[in-house]
């Protein structure tokens, strides 16, 4: 009799999360489809013509520079929390548990900050680089945590392997270790990226909401300190204002696009690594 | 098998007391020797003022129950034990009467003193680049040198015939006891001087662990082995010298033939009689 209970508990939640699931995303295309016609890719955006264009490739480029800055930084950390600092040491448990006190941090706390120190004490404004910056710091602990798991998963067998062969400790990391922990580190770069794609609040504060393509190409590196807004911002934006609700849903059908394609092409680039080294 | 060893040792242990112990009289070469070693894990003193030599072109057999120390023993010989945070060495190991603690660096004592571990750990790579790991980590990059040092390992372990189709396929799919053979390989590509091996056929399947036995007898002609088993036939059948260990101390090492029907020690007489352990 429990068991029935128990299956039939399993049953409802499935489908109550898959009706969830289906549920958003069909009223987002069912409301969203309609409005996406080719004058909302326009390069301009305009009052009249709200075009997603300058959003979307804002989105690309802050993503980009946030991970650029946050991956390094976070796999190394990790990289060192786990194959050289010695596991019971004071320090290790002291940045375990600020990481993961930082990931419970609320977005816009990490905003304030930005807006605090980046925009305001470094003086460089609403710009793409405090934005990217914030969201690196943001970004930061999602990373080292699932390095981190992802590394203390690797058997330990494999190290001895490598370090019996005669191999030291940057040799063995490399090719016996980061191997086999390469999916679970992307795992948390696509994690990280979805954070990145999504955020409003902390953006707001720091990178602004003008509504234009960083010209690198007439400002070069100074392209960097211009504001600008990410797909998400965008869309909340334009929902504030209230007058053009049809292209906010359009421009949530285009900020799904985004994050399926970029989360297919890292799934197809890992799985093409891994294999690549069998 | 415990009635063979149980018929045998009782009795001639009865006609021959305690007498064949002579250290001096062993004419073979150390490659390695142990004086005086002390191990502790924190407090725990795993090892117990050990010492023996492993003789050169020689497979010598570390038996006794489990903890007794004999695979922290084998660890010490290329210091893995070294990985293992508050583990404390007293006294002296030696490899060709170098040091290995201070006359050896540690990453050239582990190319020379290779090791089979009890799980088969292949990397997750092709067959070619486990058994090239090595030899790459030490320099050789020449592409045709690689080629003839993976194919001749492969033959020592006598694994080629089966893998040769597939050098660039994943090492991960293949059997246990081939995982194992080429584990080996990997450690003869480096060249070794001394193989140790860490209860290196529990995991295996009988016929695998034959393949294996066959093995290490034909590599001792250029290898000195040193091997830890839970079985006691293994020992005898492979083994030329035999070390007993019991609760991190050395009981006793003798021929093969000796330790296993003549033991001078009562404790060694049980445990090979498997009346305990």
């Amino acid at each position: 009799m429990s068991a029935k209970i128990l299956k039939a508990c399993t049953y409802i939640g499935v489908v109550l999360s898959v009706c969830a699931l289906v549920g958003v995303v069909g009223y987002i295309l069912v409301q969203g489809v309609p409005y996406l016609k080719p004058s909302l890719f326009a390069w301009e955006y305009t009052s009249d013509n709200v075009s997603l264009m300058p959003a979307l490739i804002s989105t690309l480029i802050m993503a980009a520079l946030s991970l650029l800055m946050a991956v390094p930084v976070g796999v190394a950390s990790a990289i060192y929390l786990v194959e050289y600092a010695r596991s019971t040491s004071r320090f290790v448990r002291i940045v375990r548990i600020t990481t993961e006190t930082l990931q419970g941090i609320p977005s816009i706390i990490y905003g304030l900050f930005g807006l605090l120190f980046f925009t305001t004490a470094l003086g460089w404004g609403l710009s793409l680089l405090a934005g990217a910056c914030t969201l690196a710091i943001m970004v930061l602990p999602v990373i080292m945590r699932t390095t981190e798991e992802a590394l203390l998963s690797v058997p330990q067998s494999l190290r001895q392997g490598g370090f019996a062969l005669g191999a030291g400790r940057v040799r063995t990391v490399i090719h016996c270790v980061l191997p086999s922990a390469l999916p679970g580190i992307l795992g948390g770069v696509l994690l990280a990226l979805g954070r990145c794609v999504g955020e409003v609040a902390a953006l707001l504060f720091t990178a602004g909401t003008v509504a234009q393509i960083p010209d690198f190409g007439g400002e070069g590196i100074f392209a960097l300190f211009e504001s600008c807004r990410t797909l998400a911002v965008h869309m909340y934006v334009l929902a504030s204002e209230g007058l053009h609700l049809g292209e906010t849903y359009a421009t949530s059908v285009v900020l799904l696009l985004v994050v399926v394609v970029l989360n297919t092409t890292t799934n197809a680039a890992a799985k093409k690594l891994s294999k690549e080294r069998l | 098998m415990s009635a063979i060893l149980q018929s045998r040792p009782t009795i001639e242990r009865a006609c021959a007391p305690e007498m064949v112990f002579d250290a001096t009289t062993t004419p073979e070469i150390a490659k390695m020797a142990v004086s005086d070693l002390n191990l502790y894990y924190g407090s725990f003193h795993a090892l117990k003022n050990i010492s023996v030599d492993f003789p050169k072109n020689q497979v010598t057999a570390l038996i006794g129950p489990s903890g007794c120390g004999k695979s922290t023993l084998l660890k010490s010989l290329n210091r893995m034990n070294d990985l293992v945070d508050n583990c404390r060495i007293e006294g002296t190991i030696t490899l060709d009467e170098q040091n290995i603690r201070t006359d050896i660096g540690v990453n050239d004592l582990r190319r020379r003193v290779g090791m089979v571990f009890q799980q088969p750990n292949p990397f997750p790579m092709s067959i070619y680049e486990n058994v090239a790991f090595g030899p790459k980590t030490h320099g050789i990059k020449n592409r045709e040198e690689l080629n003839a040092i993976v194919e001749q390992s492969l033959r020592d372990a006598a694994i080629w015939d089966e893998v040769k189709d597939r050098l660039h396929k994943s090492a991960l799919g293949l059997s246990g006891g081939q995982q194992q053979r080429l584990c080996i390989a990997r450690a003869l590509a480096v060249s070794p001087e001394v193989l140790l091996m860490d209860e290196s056929t529990s995991a295996l399947d009988p016929i695998s662990t034959a393949k294996i036995e066959e093995l290490v007898t034909q590599l001792k002609d250029r290898f000195t082995v040193i091997m830890v088993t839970h079985n006691m036939l293994q020992a005898v059948r492979v083994s030329d010298k035999t070390a007993f260990f019991l609760m991190g101390e050395m009981i006793e090492c003798e021929d093969t033939q000796t330790l296993f029907t003549n033991p001078r020690d009562k404790r060694t007489a049980d445990y090979v009689a498997g009346r305990f352990g």
